[in-house]
């Protein structure tokens, strides 16, 4: 089979969407959504939930398929072709809101299972990276146990060193923090500040709005599908332009 | 600032102690549970005693023939006269040592997957799995040097054991392919599975069998046979593959969506997707199901009379219609219930083992 169809990466940026519109049956979920992302930008996306922010996220690696419109991932266009897909999910990785660690393996294989099975990596090799990365999470010492065996903000930063351990070129974040106790919050966010002072190419569904101020280049606020406004935080805490942003703030700032 | 010391642990409350005390606890409560507790005995003592003085202390242990069982209980003596029949069917004696080998190689070949440190098992384990069938099949059937022995010869425990691991070994992977399709997001695959399972399950073994026997050669050209045995043994691959694809099924349906997306996002495909991440949590989860598949698959067995095969339930029959043995039905049924019990409660034990052995304490 022949590899991936991938054009240089346009200066537009390496995340484009182009009037991207998809529906679940009757229900509209995307309203024509215009994304740039440029590399080594943050975004973070907020909105009321329903507002459609996680399925963006999960369009762009093809976990939710878009009817219409271009999605273009670091050069790769998102076709229904398995090569394109595939090329592009080597590039991008993401971290869920429940983890989804493979409770049947170890820490440690589950950091390596993607390098060795998709990146075809040594064995030696990409435990080597794995350990890398799981000492930047903090945790080595842990990479003999098995995910159950861990707390949450534990399995969290473990997840986020699995996806780093394919050495991706953008990551989503899809609400990591939710469902973590609230004492746990900070070690994940902290993971993710490192994260992104390594300019990492980040997307971040979160309602974390500390960490949107501190870490995000634009944030960019949804609701019923649509992109209501985006902007650098400073301007979008401070000053927002819409009535529906300005309610959503002073809801979830109390 | 106050320091908060913590109160120290407490040993947990103690309830009474000792053999007296659990038996007022559990047997003699109240005057309901007395009087249970006084029938069970009555029933212990109305069973075992003639059972055990039947089996064993009344039991004719020596001899030869049906004049050596003088005593009251049990003729053992024609189950040690007939084992060999019991054993083999009627493989020719003196050719029965390729059985016994067929039997020693697989517990020789098997016995290193259980080393835990054996190095290379997955090779290994392949390896054996490719090779064995072919020796097993060598040893038992003949050719290349060794005399035939034609399948219609074959029974006994060693049929017995045959059509259930032949049975098992292919009905799993099969079963397992048909699950994966039956969940196949492509249409064609998913009719073709859902069609074939639903037709293997909605038709009994016996009618497989009788099929399989009887109907098949009607619609086979003129002089072309085959094996009666190879095609009880395709029937009951394809009828246990139906059962053992919707066990898996359910394992399949109990892993979150979560696990798919995951395996998914890091760029595995479909078949390593499945076989590295989603396979083997479900397989785990259904192996209660799947040993109790494999259980019944081995007490079915018996039901290759139909086509006038002669397993070790049906060897036991026979034996038991001679005219120099009449009336030595009981003991050997006991003795095939016996034989029928050791293998199924070893399965049932192993897959316990297996469960403690694989649990990685994920429980959520």
């Amino acid at each position: 089979m022949s590899e991936a169809i991938k054009q240089p990466v346009s200066p537009e940026g390496i995340i484009q969407m182009q009037g991207v519109n998809k529906w679940y049956g009757q229900f509209h979920v995307l309203k024509d959504i215009n994304l740039n992302v440029k590399q080594g930008e943050r975004i973070v996306l907020c909105g009321p939930s329903g507002s459609g922010k996680s399925t963006t996220i999960r369009c762009l690696n093809r976990l939710e398929e878009h009817q219409q419109g271009r999605i273009i991932v670091d050069g790769v266009e998102l076709t229904n072709d398995l090569k394109q897909i595939e090329a592009i999910r080597r590039e991008v990785g993401m971290v869920f809101q429940h983890f989804n660690l493979f409770p049947h393996l170890t820490i440690l294989q589950n950091c390596t299972l993607a390098p060795m099975w998709v990146r075809k990596m040594p064995k030696r090799k990409a435990e080597e990276i794995a350990m890398h990365y799981l000492e930047r999470v903090r945790i080595p010492e842990q990479a003999h146990k098995y995910p159950g065996q861990l707390s949450g903000g534990q399995q969290q930063r473990v997840a986020i060193a699995r996806a780093l351990c394919m050495k991706p070129k953008i990551m989503l974040f899809d609400e990591p923090t939710s469902a973590l106790d609230p004492e746990m919050v900070k070690e994940v966010l902290d993971t993710m500040i490192g994260l992104a002072e390594d300019g990492m190419t980040m997307l971040c569904v979160t309602h974390e709005m500390g960490f949107a101020r501190t870490v995000a280049n634009r944030v960019i606020f949804m609701d019923k599908g649509e992109i209501v406004e985006q902007a650098p935080p400073n301007d979008f805490f401070d000053n927002p332009q819409s009535d529906r942003t300005k309610l959503f703030l002073s809801q979830i700032l109390h | 600032m106050t320091t908060h010391t913590f109160k120290p642990d407490m040993p947990p409350p103690r309830k009474s102690v000792g053999a007296v005390a659990w038996m007022r606890a559990n047997l003699f409560s109240n005057w309901l549970n007395t009087l249970l507790t006084l029938f069970a005995i009555y029933l212990v003592w109305l069973i075992v005693p003639p059972l055990l003085s039947w089996t064993i202390f009344d039991a004719n242990w020596v001899g030869t023939t049906r004049a050596d069982c003088t005593k009251e209980g049990a003729c053992w003596v024609f189950i040690q006269q007939r084992f060999g029949q019991f054993m083999y069917g009627f493989y020719p004696s003196e050719l029965r040592w390729r059985v016994d080998v067929t039997v020693w190689l697989a517990i020789i070949g098997v016995a290193p997957l259980f080393i835990n440190k054996f190095p290379r098992k997955a090779f290994y384990g392949i390896g054996f799995l490719i090779i064995y069938p072919l020796v097993a099949f060598w040893l038992l059937h003949g050719g290349l040097g060794l005399e035939n022995v034609a399948t219609s010869k074959w029974g006994g425990l060693m049929l017995t054991l045959v059509i259930a691991t032949v049975g098992i070994a292919g009905a799993l992977p099969l079963g397992i392919v048909l699950a994966l399709g039956r969940r196949s997001n492509m249409p064609a695959i998913r009719v073709v599975c859902v069609t074939f399972i639903e037709f293997w399950r909605g038709v009994p073994l016996i009618t497989v069998l009788f099929m399989s026997s009887v109907m098949l050669p009607l619609f086979l050209p003129e002089g072309m046979s085959f094996d009666k045995l190879l095609r009880a043994l395709i029937g009951v691959i394809l009828f246990q593959s139906a059962y053992v694809a919707e066990v898996v099924r359910g394992g399949l349906q109990a892993i979150p969506k979560g696990q798919y997306e995951a395996a998914a996002a890091m760029g595995l495909g479909y078949w390593r997707s499945m076989g590295l991440v989603i396979l083997p949590q479900a397989l785990k989860m259904v192996i209660p199901g799947i040993v109790n598949t494999f259980i019944a698959l081995f007490k079915d067995t018996s039901l290759v009379i139909i086509i006038g095969l002669f397993d070790l339930l049906n060897s036991v029959k026979q034996a038991a219609a001679d005219p120099a043995w009449l009336g030595m039905a009981t003991e050997g049924y006991v003795f095939a219930a016996l034989v029928f019990w050791i293998f199924c409660f070893g399965m049932s034990r192993y897959s316990m083992h297996l469960e403690r052995k694989l649990d990685t304490g994920h429980k959520r």
